[in-house]
C-alpha cells in the first residue's frame, strides 16, 4: 500500500512539469500584450511600457520566463500579481473558500444523491422512483447559471433568507446557497447513478444469500446492497469534486464568491501568467490527489480490489 | 471489521469539513452602520497615486487623499489644500497651501510632500502609468532619469511650478489623481506602502490590511481632515465584485447601499426596480471610431467624402434606443455634455445627423474619385461587450450605402490596443475616452494633437495643433475654450474618429441611504452620503 501510493506521487511528477510548461506556453502564446493594456484607453508609454515588460520578464524569450517561474517556485516563490501580491497569498486565500464551497457541494449531493437514489432502487417502478427520474430529467437539463440566477432572486432577493452574494469571510451559511446551486445537477445524476447501481446489486447472488443466512433486509440493505453499489457513484463524486475543487467559475461569478474560478477567469482576462499558471498548478496537483484517494476509497468499497504487494 | 474502516473514512471527511469550516468568521459587519457600502474592482495596481490610471483603484485613492483641488459634483474645481494657484504667463505657476494639515500618519503636509511625491511620478526609472502628466513639467524626459527642475519649493507652504510652455487649463488637472502628495513613508518602501497607503483625504484606510484582495476595502473617516469633503458618514465599505450583476443583486436586496453601473441585463428594467432611487446622468464619455487615414480610400479628397458619408449613414438615435434602451445620448462634438465650454452647435456638426440620400451622394462622389473596393469592417474587442451595437451601425452603414460590412471581433482588449498601437490593424476601429479632468482640452489634445499618446489614428493637421496651442496659452478659460470650439470644427470636417455617442452614469442607491448624488465622472460623491 504504501509502495503503491510512493509510485503514484513519483507519477504525478512528469504530471506537474508537463502541464506547468504547457500551461505557461499557453499564457506565453495569448493574443495581446497585458502590458499595453494596463494603460487602457489611454496611448502607451513607451519608456514606461519597456520598463513594466521588464519587471515581469516579458521580454525575455519563453524558455527564461519558465525558467524564472520555475526557479521561483523552488524556492516558495510564486510570483507577483499585477497588483503587487505575491501570487502564494493570492492561493492561500482563495483555495480554502473554494476548499469549503466544494466540501459543502459534495456532501449535500452524497446525502441527497445518495439518498434518493438508494431509495428509488429498492422501489423500482413506484410513485417515488418515477417522480425522482422526472426531477433529475429537470435538474439536468436546466443550465446550472439558470439555476443560480433563480435562487438567487427568489430566495436572497424576494424572500431574503440569505444574502445574495458572499463577503469576505465566505461563512458556512453564506456559502450554502451557491453550495447548493453548484451541488443540483451533481445530485441529479448521482440519483440515476446509485439507482440503476442498487437495481444491479440487488440481483447478485450475494445478496440472496445474505438474505438466505437471515439477515434482516436493513442489515443486507446497509451491508451489502448499498455498499457494493456505491463504486460507480464514489468515481463520480471525486470526479465532480476535482472539477469543484478548480473552481466553479460561472456559479463563483454570479454570487461574488471570492474563491479560484472567478480569481482564475479575472487573471487570465488581465494576462497575469504567474498567476493563471500557479492556480492550474495546483488544480492539477489537486486533481491528482483526489484521484489517488480515489483509486485507495475502492479498496475500501470492494474486497476484491487489492494495492501492491 | 471493514465496516469500521469506512466509519473512520467517514469520520475523518466529517473533521476536514468541520476544521475548514471553522476557519471562517462568525459576522460580516463589524456593527458600525453608518459604514457605506459601495461596488468597486479589485485595483490593478498597487495604491499608489501616480501608478493609479483605472477606476478600480482610483475610488480609493480619490476617497484617501487631498489634493490642490478636487472636483464637486459638477466638475468645478474647488480649492481642497491649494490656498491660491497663480500665474501671470499661464508657463509659471504658484502655488501656496493651506498649513496644518496632517497626514494620517500625524505626518504634515507641505510643499516638499507634493514636490517629491511629483518627482517621483515623473522619474523615468519609475516606470508610473500616470508619468505622462507631468511631461508639461520643466525637466521632464521619457527617455532617461533627469530632474524635474520645473518645481521649487519655496517655503513649507508654498512652491512654483514651471512648465516647457504656457498650459491655461493646468490648475484644472491638478485634481487628478496623479497630482496626490505623498508622506515619507511612501519613498521608503514603495511597495510596501502601496497595500497599507497612508493618505490625507477624508477618508483613511480602517487598520493595517484593509484591503482585502479581490474582497474589498474598508475606510474610515478622516477626522483630522479640514477640506471641503467632510465626510457626512461613518466610513466606506468598497466591495469588488467581479460582475455588476452580482452587485445588482445586492442592490435589490439591500445589502449594498451605493451602486455606479448597471448591468446591461437590467438596464430595461433598473428604473422600475429602483424607482426615484435610479440614477441616469450624462457621463464624460465620448465614444468614436477612429479609422486610420494609412488605409486605403481614407485619405486626401476620398478619404473626407467617405468619411462625411459613414457618419451620415448610422443612424444614432435608433441605435441607442433599441440597443442601449435610450441610455446614450447622440454626439453633437467631441467632447461632453458635462464639460463646461460644450456646444451642441458648432459649424459643420450637421454631418453628425443621420441623412442617408446626402450619405449616398457623398459616397457616389468619392467613388468617383476611386472606386470602392473590399468591405468596410469595424474592429471590436470582443470582451467588452461591443458587439450589439457594432453590428448594430453596420447594418445601418450597409443599408444606407448599399456597401459589404461586417464587424470584425478581437477576442482580448490587450490583443485589441496592441494591433491599434502597433500599427497592424487593417480596419477602423472602437475609441472611447474618459475624461481625466473636467476640461474641453482634455477631450482635444491627447486624441488628435500630432504625435499625441492616444492619437490612434495618427491624425495629424497643422490648423489643429496651432489652436490646440491657442488654447492652451490663452488667458481666461472662456478664451481657452473658444479656441477648442475651433478645433473640433476642423475635426468636424476631417472626422479622424466618427463620433457616436456620449456615455451616460447608470447606478442606484438602496432604501438605507440618502443623498446619493453623481459626480461628473460617473463617481459617486460619497462623503456627502448620508445613512438613514
Amino acid at each position: 500500500m504504501v509502495g503503491y501510493i510512493f509510485k503514484r506521487v513519483l507519477q504525478a511528477l512528469p504530471v506537474f512539469f508537463g502541464t506547468t510548461l504547457l500551461i505557461y506556453f499557453m499564457v506565453f502564446a495569448m493574443p495581446g500584450d497585458p502590458i499595453v493594456a494596463m494603460f487602457g484607453d489611454r496611448g502607451v508609454n513607451q519608456a514606461v511600457y519597456e520598463q513594466l515588460r521588464a519587471q515581469y520578464h516579458l521580454d525575455q524569450p519563453f524558455l527564461v520566463q519558465y525558467f524564472y517561474y520555475i526557479t521561483g517556485i523552488f524556492q516558495g516563490d510564486f510570483g507577483t500579481s499585477f497588483s503587487g501580491q505575491p501570487v502564494g497569498d493570492v492561493l492561500a486565500a482563495t483555495f480554502p473558500v473554494t476548499i469549503r464551497l466544494a466540501l459543502m457541494a459534495v456532501t449535500i449531493e452524497m446525502l441527497v444523491g445518495i439518498g434518493i437514489g438508494l431509495f428509488a432502487g429498492l422501489r423500482k417502478g413506484k410513485l417515488f422512483d418515477n417522480s425522482s427520474l422526472v426531477m433529475s430529467l429537470l435538474l439536468i437539463s436546466t443550465p446550472v447559471f439558470v439555476i443560480a440566477f433563480v435562487f438567487q432572486f427568489v430566495f436572497a432577493i424576494k424572500l431574503g433568507w440569505a444574502k445574495p452574494t458572499v463577503s469576505g469571510a465566505a461563512g458556512f451559511t453564506e456559502l450554502l446557497l451557491p453550495a447548493v446551486v453548484l451541488s443540483t445537477l451533481a445530485v441529479a445524476y448521482i440519483v440515476r447513478l446509485t439507482r440503476s447501481s442498487v437495481i444491479e446489486t440487488s440481483g447478485q447472488d450475494f445478496v440472496r444469500t445474505a438474505y438466505g443466512k437471515g439477515l434482516t433486509r436493513q442489515r443486507v440493505v446497509r451491508v451489502h446492497i448499498l455498499r457494493n453499489s456505491l463504486i460507480p457513484v464514489v468515481t463520480y463524486l471525486s470526479i465532480d469534486f476535482g472539477v469543484l475543487l478548480v473552481g466553479a467559475t460561472v456559479t463563483e461569478g454570479i454570487f461574488n464568491v471570492p474563491g479560484v474560478g472567478r480569481t482564475l477567469y479575472q487573471a487570465i482576462i488581465r494576462g497575469e501568467g504567474p498567476t493563471v499558471v500557479s492556480f492550474v498548478t495546483v488544480m492539477v496537483l489537486i486533481y491528482l490527489a483526489v484521484n489517488l484517494i480515489t483509486d485507495l476509497l475502492y479498496a475500501v468499497l470492494d474486497p476484491r480490489i487489492r494495492y501492491g504487494k | 471489521m471493514r465496516f469500521k474502516k469506512l466509519g473512520l473514512i467517514a469520520a475523518a471527511l466529517a473533521t476536514t469539513v468541520a476544521l475548514s469550516l471553522t476557519g471562517c468568521a462568525a459576522g460580516t459587519d463589524g456593527g458600525n452602520n453608518n459604514i457605506i457600502s459601495i461596488n468597486g474592482s479589485e485595483p490593478q495596481n498597487p495604491l499608489i497615486a501616480t501608478n493609479t490610471n483605472e477606476v478600480g483603484g482610483g475610488l480609493i485613492i480619490d476617497n484617501i487623499y487631498a489634493g490642490l483641488v478636487y472636483y464637486d459634483a459638477d466638475g468645478t474645481p474647488v480649492n481642497d489644500m491649494a490656498e491660491s494657484i497663480t500665474s501671470t504667463d499661464n508657463i509659471t505657476w504658484n502655488i501656496k497651501i493651506k498649513s496644518g494639515w496632517k497626514f494620517t500618519n500625524g505626518e504634515e503636509v507641505t510643499a516638499d510632500s507634493f514636490v517629491n511625491a511629483w518627482k517621483y511620478g515623473a522619474l523615468y526609472s519609475n516606470a508610473q502609468l500616470n508619468s505622462y502628466f507631468f511631461d508639461a513639467i520643466e525637466g521632464f524626459s521619457y527617455e532617461e532619469d533627469t530632474e524635474l527642475t520645473g518645481l521649487t519649493v519655496v517655503s513649507p507652504t508654498e512652491f512654483t511650478v514651471k512648465l516647457t510652455s504656457a498650459q491655461s487649463d493646468f490648475p484644472l488637472r491638478l485634481g487628478y489623481t496623479a497630482f496626490f502628495p505623498q508622506p515619507q513613508a511612501f519613498f521608503d518602501d514603495p511597495a510596501a506602502f502601496g497595500e497599507n497607503p497612508i493618505g490625507n483625504g477624508p477618508y483613511k484606510l480602517a487598520a493595517e490590511g484593509a484591503w482585502q484582495h479581490n474582497v474589498d476595502i474598508n475606510l474610515v473617516k478622516n477626522d483630522d481632515y479640514k477640506g471641503g469633503r467632510v465626510a457626512k458618514n461613518g466610513g466606506l465599505k468598497i466591495v469588488f465584485y467581479a460582475t455588476l450583476d452580482a452587485a445588482y443583486a445586492d442592490l435589490l436586496a439591500d445589502n449594498l447601499d451605493v451602486m455606479a453601473g448597471i448591468p446591461d441585463a437590467a438596464l430595461k428594467t433598473y428604473k422600475d426596480d429602483l424607482g426615484d432611487r435610479a440614477v441616469d446622468q450624462a457621463a464624460a464619455i465620448f465614444q468614436s471610431f477612429t479609422i486610420p487615414s494609412r488605409l486605403e480610400h481614407w485619405s486626401g479628397e476620398e478619404g473626407a467624402l467617405r468619411r462625411a458619408a459613414i457618419s451620415q449613414a448610422i443612424n444614432r438615435q435608433e441605435i441607442i434606443d433599441v440597443i442601449f434602451n435610450g441610455t446614450r445620448k447622440p454626439a453633437r462634438d467631441f467632447t461632453s455634455p458635462v464639460i463646461a465650454g460644450w456646444s451642441d452647435a458648432l459649424e459643420g456638426s450637421d454631418v453628425l445627423d443621420y441623412n442617408p440620400e446626402n450619405a449616398k451622394a457623398l459616397w457616389a462622389q468619392a467613388n468617383e474619385i476611386a472606386p470602392w473596393t473590399g468591405t468596410f469592417e469595424l474592429a471590436y474587442n470582443a470582451d467588452g461587450g461591443h458587439q450589439g451595437w457594432v453590428d448594430a451601425v453596420i447594418n445601418s452603414i450597409k443599408n444606407t450605402l448599399d456597401i459589404d460590412a461586417s464587424g470584425k471581433a478581437i477576442a482580448l482588449f490587450s490583443d485589441f490596443r496592441t494591433e491599434i498601437t502597433e500599427d497592424t490593424i487593417t480596419a477602423p476601429f472602437r475609441t472611447g475616452w474618459q475624461a481625466d479632468y473636467p476640461a474641453l482640452a482634455n477631450f482635444i489634445a491627447p486624441l488628435y494633437q500630432t504625435g499625441a499618446g492616444a492619437n490612434d489614428g495618427d491624425y495629424s493637421s497643422a490648423e489643429v495643433d496651432a489652436l490646440i496651442e491657442k488654447g492652451n496659452t490663452a488667458k481666461t478659460l472662456d478664451e481657452a475654450n473658444k479656441a477648442y470650439q475651433d478645433a473640433q470644427v476642423i475635426l468636424l470636417k476631417d472626422l479622424p474618429a466618427i463620433p457616436m455617442w456620449y456615455g451616460v452614469s447608470n447606478g442606484g442607491y438602496s432604501t438605507l441611504v440618502s443623498s446619493v448624488e453623481f459626480g461628473w465622472n460617473s463617481v459617486p460623491v460619497l462623503h456627502n452620503v448620508i445613512k438613514k
